[in-house]
């Protein structure tokens, strides 16, 4: 940290000393870092086989080529099946689509109930949900799994939405929850002197006012879905897999030659669309993040 | 706690599967590689993090897109990060290969195929992933600390490295605390980066407690082992998380 010593706080002047450049070549360095795995990842799916085995792991790729990226999507093999990984892509489009709206949805009445509509125990309702969030999903794998037996949804999509918005349900009600708390119980009390009732004041004035906090709470949906790969392995089958399992086959598959620029492009494709999101709403993105531990 | 071995049985049998899984090596290898894994990655995160945040807390021009460039790990699946890192870290053709092409002939990084190492690669790709999420909470921690209390010890003469080391960064217990907590978190429940990774493999040598027991339930056939292990775990994580949100309840009932 000696680096910023140079720096004087509130400092408008913005001298370059040295310090300054140490510390932009700190930070650009810390850059490099995290950009070098996306950029191997990029540069090696666009290159060819021989391309990959002749060049190192940095140089660029001397012919560009698609081949890997039309193959992973197209003609790909995950596990016996050589139908790229397309089938499995719109598998999560199914699932997430869904899983997301169903579990922000109960989220947000579930946080305004716990706010507008205090009940005795409410707070430990809410603990209770909380630790919920945090509990290692390989405890309730086994109990889950007989569930979805039970109720006649194993290995298939419905139920795998159906574990999802379970699970999700914990930070829904934690975003929704928190922020609920901050609007005035006034404007409930007023709408029900007015004679408006649980489901009119929820539709025509909690819910107009919780923009934010909804594009919060789906883009923390989503990516938590779409990247999840413990209850896509452990709950789907066959051709109903996420992306995230047919990824790992496509991976770890240990027949014939290992195609590096396949496992890149697919790789890809499996992150493009969290990344996506992250890109165009950062902003929402990183404060889903911090409000998963912040008190509210 | 029941006798299930492939199918589920309800007969109570006591502790029997819980002493058998104290007698099994591999899940002593198991817990042994989860202390480590969660030691190490924790501890660099902070690290890391905690630097990133402070070096970007001055006033930097360009501090929207680096922020960017730090954060975008958190947005990708483990799935993903661990290709790109298997990849890298290939022996044969990721970064051991980059060196010897620069003429360092002997050097040797093949820590993903090493026993003994393959650990310390997983630490490696799961700091990169998540070292920018403790930047993300300890830069908002930073922006609400009041300006005025800094502006005063400026003013007497302490250096900003003693400002930061011994008014702010004391300050930010809370965010440590929760910070620390959502680690762990992850580092218990890792199981996706490790299975992509190194598969558990060599042999066992990066079993985790998650993964042992999805070996157990999934492959080996043997719940009762599986189940034993899977309330191990979430003992452990509740002696983390209760005394957490007990703090955290307690005091908003207070505010």
């Amino acid at each position: 940290m000696a680096e910023a010593r140079f720096t004087v706080v509130g400092d408008t002047s913005r001298r370059l000393s040295v310090g300054r450049w140490l510390l932009f070549a700190i930070l650009g360095l810390f850059a490099l870092y995290y950009l070098m795995p996306l950029y191997v990842m990029v540069s090696t799916s666009l290159k060819s086989l021989d391309d990959i085995r002749t060049g190192g792991l940095l140089t660029l790729p001397t012919d560009i080529t698609f081949a890997p990226w039309i193959k992973a999507w197209d003609s790909a093999c995950v596990g016996i099946q050589c139908d790229g990984l397309k089938g499995y892509f719109w598998n999560s489009v199914r699932l997430v689509i869904p899983a997301v709206l169903i579990s922000t949805l109960i989220g947000a009445l579930n946080g305004y109930v716990l706010t507008k509509w205090k009940f005795p125990g409410a707070n430990l309702v809410f603990a209770l949900l909380l630790f919920g969030c945090f509990i290692p999903f390989q405890v309730v794998l086994m109990p889950m799994a007989r569930m979805l037996g039970l109720l006649g949804l194993a290995g298939t999509i419905p139920g795998l939405i159906l574990v999802h918005v379970v699970y999700g349900i914990g930070f829904t009600t934690l975003f929704f929850r928190n922020y609920y708390i901050t609007i005035p119980d006034e404007l409930v009390k007023a709408a029900t002197i007015d004679g408006a009732g649980f489901f009119a004041i929820f539709w025509r004035i909690i819910l107009p006012l919780s923009a934010p906090i909804i594009v919060v709470t789906v883009i923390w949906q989503f990516t938590q879905i779409w990247n999840d790969f413990l209850f896509g392995v452990s709950f789907s089958a066959g051709g109903g897999q996420p992306i995230t399992v047919a990824l790992n086959n496509i991976v770890n598959s240990s027949t014939g030659v290992k195609e590096y620029n396949l496992d890149m492009a697919s790789a890809i494709i499996a992150g493009l669309p969290t990344l996506f999101i992250y890109v165009v709403a950062g902003r929402y993105f990183i404060r889903g993040l911090t409000a998963g531990s912040v008190k509210g | 706690m029941t006798k299930s071995k492939l199918l589920p049985r309800y007969e109570f049998e006591g502790l029997y599967q819980y002493a058998k899984l104290w007698n099994m090596p591999r899940w002593y290898v198991a817990l042994e590689n989860l202390f480590v894994f969660s030691g190490l990655f924790i501890l660099i995160c902070m690290l890391i993090g905690v630097f990133l945040a402070v070096l970007l807390d001055q006033k930097i021009r360009a501090e929207g897109p680096l922020r960017t460039i730090y954060l975008y790990p958190m947005a990708l699946s483990f799935v993903v990060t661990g290709t790109a890192w298997k990849w890298i870290l290939n022996p044969g053709l990721g970064i051991e290969k980059v060196i010897r092409d620069l003429g360092f002939q002997s050097f040797e990084f093949n820590w993903l195929v090493d026993p003994d190492m393959a650990i310390y690669a997983i630490v490696i790709a799961g700091v990169w992933q998540s070292s920018g999420f403790v930047m993300a909470m300890f830069l908002a921690g930073l922006r609400s600390i009041d300006q005025e209390i800094i502006k005063a010890a400026y003013m007497d003469g302490v250096s900003l490295p003693r400002i930061y080391w011994g008014i702010i960064i004391p300050s930010m217990r809370p965010v440590f605390f929760s910070t620390f907590v959502v680690l762990g978190h992850l580092a218990i429940k890792s199981f996706d980066l490790i299975i992509v990774l190194t598969r558990g493999g060599p042999g066992y040598a990066t079993d985790m407690p998650a993964t042992f027991m999805y070996a157990m339930a999934f492959q080996r056939g043997r719940i009762g082992l599986s189940a034993a292990s899977a309330t191990i775990m979430l003992m452990t994580v509740m002696a983390v998380i209760v005394p957490y949100l007990y703090s955290e309840l307690r005091t908003k009932d207070d505010g």
